[in-house]
């Protein structure tokens, strides 16, 4: 039999001893600002119902339902501020189904925290100190998700006529014709134009907040209450991959139940299995979550970023397919 | 025959696309953190052998293509089809003219050459990547040249035309890569 080289890391010890270290930086910074680290369930009895994200689901023993290993700590945590925490931070393992790819591994360490009283723009502020604390990065710059998309496809994506215009924009492209040519859904249009036309030409040298994501895309957002055709959602691209997304909270249970069911719905309407709304989250929002923002960021890829790697298996000890 | 979904692809897989049937070169997921994952794919044509980029939805599915690689010796040419032979069946096939391209410069009988076919059909020829063929024409060289600078043009029994040193002369049989189409090496009748 040949011996095979798969109990070998996947990452260099040297690449691990910086893993170690970023980890420590990370743990500093939230230290001198005095943001309380917890680290809540891996593993939990509700899943989430985003239209585009799939939990591994388990089992335990004797216990009748299924149990969900959590693609993020969110509604965790924001138990937790619910229940008076004030600001927190967690650096731990999340998990997605359905995503490998070189820079996906479906466990991963995600940084999540959560500022009691900053708005969608401070805590902007804080992610760009973080970065250029922690990994040398440059002042962060930001741009609006409208005009970004204006810029680069000339579409207005909040204008009535975006369909026609997105697909009519995007099939000039080969790699994309056959794909926009029967595609009607806005959303799934912003996604390609998103993902493979504005994302790929953003400068890697520059960590670069796109703001102000339309309604549509809003998930655990806050609408802008100027313009309620925009959320306060923003994501943070960097060294040719999206490394955070964060929200202005949303703190309405009435508006939360009606998003979750809008998830629903979409779901149904894409064919995908349901899934049920944590009930746990809903009651805390009924509690009262405090106004605070939010973020979460790919850790393994701000190490990616930090140390030119290409591929996220060279960064973890044990990428799947050695795990 | 089957469909692949997009979780499915991967290098060589063989999908119908534009028609045509294809391999996948190369496949990458895109996806944005919140929203509709991509699969963004290199894919050869096997037929026109260009290489085009395609993307789709994860999870949408493609028609596959029935296409396989098989070894078999080449046999003959009677002035329309090449024929080809599984030297263990002994089952013949015939190839077209579209279908064996520019392997035809390099078909040597009895040489097993890897075809590809769609449908049972061959849709290409890949000679050895090593042939040994006799020249038939080229200029006599200086005697005593052995360093090889510069060579000189020698055709082939094949019609081929290949650069070779200076010493090497007609009747000789060479090694010839396929793959580059140089010289290798003279070879000792």
């Amino acid at each position: 039999m040949q011996r095979s080289n798969a109990w070998q890391p996947s990452a260099t010890l040297a690449v691990l001893r910086e893993r170690a270290a970023l980890l420590a930086r990370i743990r500093t910074f939230f230290a001198h600002r005095e943001v309380l680290e917890v680290d809540t369930p891996v593993l939990a009895h509700y899943g989430v119902t985003d239209v585009h994200l799939t939990n591994l689901r388990t089992h335990i023993s004797g216990e009748p339902t299924p149990y969900f290993l959590q693609t993020s700590p969110e509604y965790a945590m924001k138990r937790l501020l619910a229940a008076g925490s004030g600001s927190i931070y967690q650096l731990g393992k999340v998990f997605r189904d359905d995503e490998t790819s070189s820079r996906h591994n479906p466990e991963f360490t995600l940084l999540e925290w959560y500022r009691v009283g900053f708005t969608a723009a401070q805590l902007m502020d804080e992610i760009s100190q973080l970065l250029q604390e922690t990994v040398a990065a440059p002042p962060a710059q930001k741009v609006g998700y409208q005009e970004l998309m204006i810029q680069q496809l000339g579409v207005d994506p909040l204008a009535d006529d975006a369909v026609p215009r997105l697909q009519q924009a995007l099939s000039e492209r080969p790699e994309l014709t056959d794909l926009v040519s029967k595609e009607q859904d806005r959303d799934t249009l912003l996604d390609i134009a998103m993902a493979m036309v504005i994302e790929p030409a953003l400068d890697p040298a520059m960590p670069t907040f796109v703001t102000d994501y339309p309604a549509s895309q809003a998930a655990l957002a806050q609408l802008n209450a100027e313009d309620p055709r925009t959320a306060h959602r923003f994501e943070l691209f960097y060294g040719g991959l999206e490394l955070a997304n964060g929200y202005q909270e949303l703190t309405d249970a009435a508006e939360q139940q009606q998003r979750f069911q809008q998830d629903r719905l979409r779901r149904q309407h894409l064919q995908r299995d349901d899934a049920v709304a944590d009930p746990r989250l809903l009651a805390a929002l009924e509690q009262g979550l405090p106004d605070c923002a939010g973020v979460a960021l790919g850790f393994d890829r701000l190490l990616m970023i930090h140390l030119g790697s290409p591929r996220i298996s060279t960064v973890l000890p044990f990428a799947i397919d050695r795990a | 025959m089957a469909n692949y979904s997009t979780n499915e692809f991967k290098a060589g897989l063989k999908i119908m696309q534009d028609g045509e049937p294809c391999a996948i070169v190369e496949n990458e997921m895109v996806k944005p953190g919140k929203g509709q994952a991509f699969n963004r794919v290199r894919i050869r044509k096997l037929i026109s052998g260009k290489v085009v980029e395609k993307t789709f939805k994860s999870g949408d599915s493609v028609e596959g293509a029935d296409v396989i690689d098989v070894d078999l010796a080449y046999l003959y040419n009677d002035g329309e089809f090449w024929h080809f032979m599984n030297n263990e069946t002994f089952e013949q096939i015939a190839a077209d003219e579209k279908a064996v391209g520019d392997a035809v410069k390099w078909l040597v009988e009895q040489d097993v050459c890897t075809l590809t076919l769609w449908n049972g059909n061959p849709i290409s020829v890949a000679p050895p990547n090593f042939v040994e063929l006799e020249i038939t024409e080229t200029d006599p060289g200086l005697k005593g040249d052995t360093a090889g600078t510069g060579g000189k043009p020698a055709t082939l029994t094949t019609g081929a035309v290949v650069r070779v040193p200076l010493f090497v002369q007609i009747g000789e049989v060479i090694k010839v890569d396929t793959r580059s189409g140089e010289y290798v090496s003279r070879v000792q009748k």
